[in-house]
């Protein structure tokens, strides 16, 4: 990549960033196109889409070790629902755990259990779910009351349960989105669905469109070197995806009354990074294929899996491990993570490193494989 | 004398088609430079790989001085190609397809060029028009105009008049003999024979091979034609009979007589004066054309290359 840094001028440069611009001025079609895709789809999204999902990532914190409660573990392990994941030994660990959203549930026993079971008390068991998004905790926290009725009469014979018809008393935390509203985790992740498909497709076609055109050969009869023509092309694509991101947030705040906890800088700089992961595979895209067709047939290739890998359709812990690894691979997963945690937990940067470095290599990979298929000749 | 472009051996494959065969195109500084050949025999694929657009398979060569397969990010900066079909942005104005390119080129007094290019093509008035909404014959001096921006030193101009009435043809070769005498070299492919004519130089391929070269005159010797310019009434009827006559290589129309050529010419002689005596035609010994010459490389190699 040196090789082509050094040969790069700021001139020739600057003279594509201005041809594409004028272009793009005058495509009224693909003007329309971004500002009509996030508006229809945040309408058409709007519906909640429902799912059971289950192996969701879970840390016990046992203040007391007992029969009962690792009885009462075991069954959480047998019912599918809860992927236990350990002990937590304290609970500033635990909540570590839920922000940094590693773990979907924390379960908590309290001191005196065993002793205030047995004498019927009814103990509390303190289920702290992170809620964000919603659809992923219901199913497993309706099981977790049934466990508890099953074990406990199991080990002790004889013992029915109280009039109440629960020997425990289970309370549920739902931490960030306690109405478990599912706009709140839709239209957040809405941003990257809509930016994945324009980004990635517009500039998808940016490099095609040259070749069928005919007019790629006049480009490469000029000194330009492909660091300037990627890079160069990129550039009011970035414009574009910012200003989507705007239209979506404005709808977001006054239509669906998204909470926005974090920092709106803090957002703007992680959707700008994101974008440009979207852009440097679009652009890749498009220096691999031949034709405007097979870009589009590529982008579309790279879109089913984000939306269906990425936690944005089902919720990403529920999904088997394979699934999980491709969903890791892609930006929408990670960035997904960085908007919900930003809008709805507030998060600061130092909690969500580890989901954008990801994205940092993603880019760095892209964007190599593109220039060096980038063809510099006809052949 | 510097050669602008020498290039030796050139091979290009696409697939398993050998579209160029050992190529070999000697193009001397300054000078004007005819390279014909019938459609589909790898004239553009010969330029694209002359300035670096594609690259051969095989072979080796310069131009301007610059290695034809490493150095051709160098040869760009003093080469103006025009291609075959209109390769400017439809979408950008008339000045903007300039601008582009003088940045491209890295100009520095980047505007007054555009504007005196737009001045010598005549176009200051329209250069906000949209490119695209050119008619095809202003499309052709916008390019030309496009590639001159940048004062290269080797033109290559792929079918630059294809298209464009006679007037502006005229122009054009005008223009193009004021470049040549001011330096400039000019490497260009044409099917029209008075422009071929008006090339200093010439070489003619055909299916990928070069099958002759040098200046039209040398060209029509090296065919060893005879050429008999048959007129009269009612003959161009009579063409079909006169091919079959002994010796007979080619019939060709030109106005209102028929060019009768062949290498044999005694033979051929004292059969077609037998044969216009018969039907009352004149018959005399004219001089071999370019396009005597060029039909006759073309349907020798059709025989050879194509069975
Ligand atoms: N990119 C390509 N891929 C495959 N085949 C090609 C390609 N470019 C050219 N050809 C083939 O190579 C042969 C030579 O083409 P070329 O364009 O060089 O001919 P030309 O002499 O310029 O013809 P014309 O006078 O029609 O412009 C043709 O048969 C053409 O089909
Ligand atoms: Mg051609």
């Amino acid at each position: 990549m040196l090789q082509h840094m050094r040969r790069m001028t700021l001139h020739r440069w600057l003279g594509i960033v201005i041809k594409e611009f004028i272009q793009l001025k005058r495509d009224r079609l693909t003007f329309g196109m971004i500002l009509g895709i996030p508006i229809i789809q945040l309408m058409i999204f709007g519906f909640a889409i429902n799912s059971d999902p289950k192996h969701l990532p879970t840390v016990v914190l046992l203040n007391e070790s007992s029969a009962f409660t690792r009885d009462y573990v075991s069954a959480m392990r047998n019912s599918d629902y809860f992927d236990l994941l350990g002990t937590a030994n304290t609970e500033s660990e635990a909540d570590n755990l839920l922000e940094r959203g590693d773990v979907q549930f924390v379960v908590t026993f309290p001191l005196d259990f065993e002793r205030k079971l047995i004498r019927g008390e009814r103990p509390e068991i303190l289920v702290q779910a992170d809620a964000t998004d919603p659809v992923a905790a219901a199913g497993a926290l309706s099981v977790l009351n049934h466990i508890g009725n099953e074990v406990f009469t199991q080990d002790m014979p004889g013992f029915r349960p109280p009039a109440s018809g629960s020997l425990i008393d289970l309370r549920v935390h739902k931490l960030y989105n306690p109405e478990g509203i599912t706009a709140y985790n839709i239209v957040p992740g809405l941003i990257g669905v809509i930016l994945t498909m324009t980004m990635v497709l517009m500039t998808g076609l940016a490099m095609t469109r040259e070749r069928e055109r005919g007019t790629f050969e006049n480009l490469l009869a000029t000194p330009a070197t492909p660091m300037e023509v990627m890079t160069g092309k990129l550039v009011p694509y970035i414009l574009i995806g910012l200003i989507q991101v705007t239209v979506i947030l404005i709808l977001a705040r006054f239509v669906f009354h998204v909470p926005m906890l974090g920092s709106l800088w803090l957002l703007y700089g992680v959707v700008l990074v994101f974008i440009l992961a979207n852009l440097a595979l679009g652009i890749t895209f498009s220096s691999i294929a031949r034709n405007q067709l097979q870009a589009m047939q590529m982008t579309f290739f790279f879109f089913l899996p984000s939306i269906l890998l990425s936690g944005f359709m089902f919720p990403f812990r529920g999904m088997p491990q394979w699934a999980q690894v491709i969903g890791n691979a892609l930006p929408l997963t990670h960035f997904l993570q960085l908007v919900r945690g930003i809008l709805l937990k507030g998060n600061g940067l130092g909690l969500m490193f580890h989901h954008i470095w990801p994205l940092l290599l993603f880019i760095v990979v892209v964007l190599g494989v593109g220039l060096k298929t980038f063809r510099r000749t006809l052949d | 004398m510097n050669l602008a472009i020498d290039v030796r051996g050139i091979n290009k494959h696409f697939g398993d088609k050998h579209v160029v065969k050992d190529l070999s195109l000697q193009v001397r500084e300054g000078e004007i430079y005819g390279f014909l050949g019938p459609n589909g025999s790898g004239k553009t694929t010969s330029i694209r790989m002359i300035c670096g657009l594609l690259t051969p398979d095989s072979g080796e060569g310069t131009c301007l001085g610059y290695d034809v397969l490493n150095d051709n990010v160098e040869i760009k900066k003093y080469v103006g190609y025009m291609t075959q079909k209109f390769s400017l942005w439809d979408d950008l104005t008339i000045a903007e397809n300039l601008d582009f390119v003088a940045r491209m080129f890295g100009m520095q007094q980047r505007k007054k060029a555009v504007d005196q290019a737009l001045d010598e093509l005549g176009l200051s008035a329209r250069r906000n028009q949209l490119a695209g909404t050119l008619s095809g014959g202003w499309k052709q001096r916008l390019s030309l105009a496009s590639c001159l921006l940048h004062n290269p030193k080797l033109l290559l101009l792929d079918e630059p008049t294809a298209g464009v009435d006679p007037k502006a043809r005229r122009d054009f070769w005008e223009e193009i003999h004021r470049l040549s005498s001011a330096g400039i070299t000019i490497l260009v492919t044409t099917h029209y024979m008075d422009e071929a004519e008006r090339c200093h130089r010439l070489a003619y391929i055909a299916y990928g091979n070069l099958l002759a070269n040098g200046t039209a005159d040398e060209i029509v010797a090296a065919q060893k034609l005879e050429t008999w310019v048959v007129s009269g009434a009612g003959v161009h009827s009579q063409v079909t009979a006169l091919r079959v006559l002994p010796s007979v290589e080619q019939v060709t129309t030109f106005g209102t007589a028929l060019h009768v050529s062949g290498r044999d010419g005694g033979t051929m002689g004292a059969a077609i004066s037998q044969f216009c005596a018969a039907h009352s035609l004149k018959a005399e010994l004219g001089n071999s054309s370019l396009e005597d010459a060029f039909i006759h490389l073309m349907r020798n190699t059709r025989d050879q290359f194509e069975e």
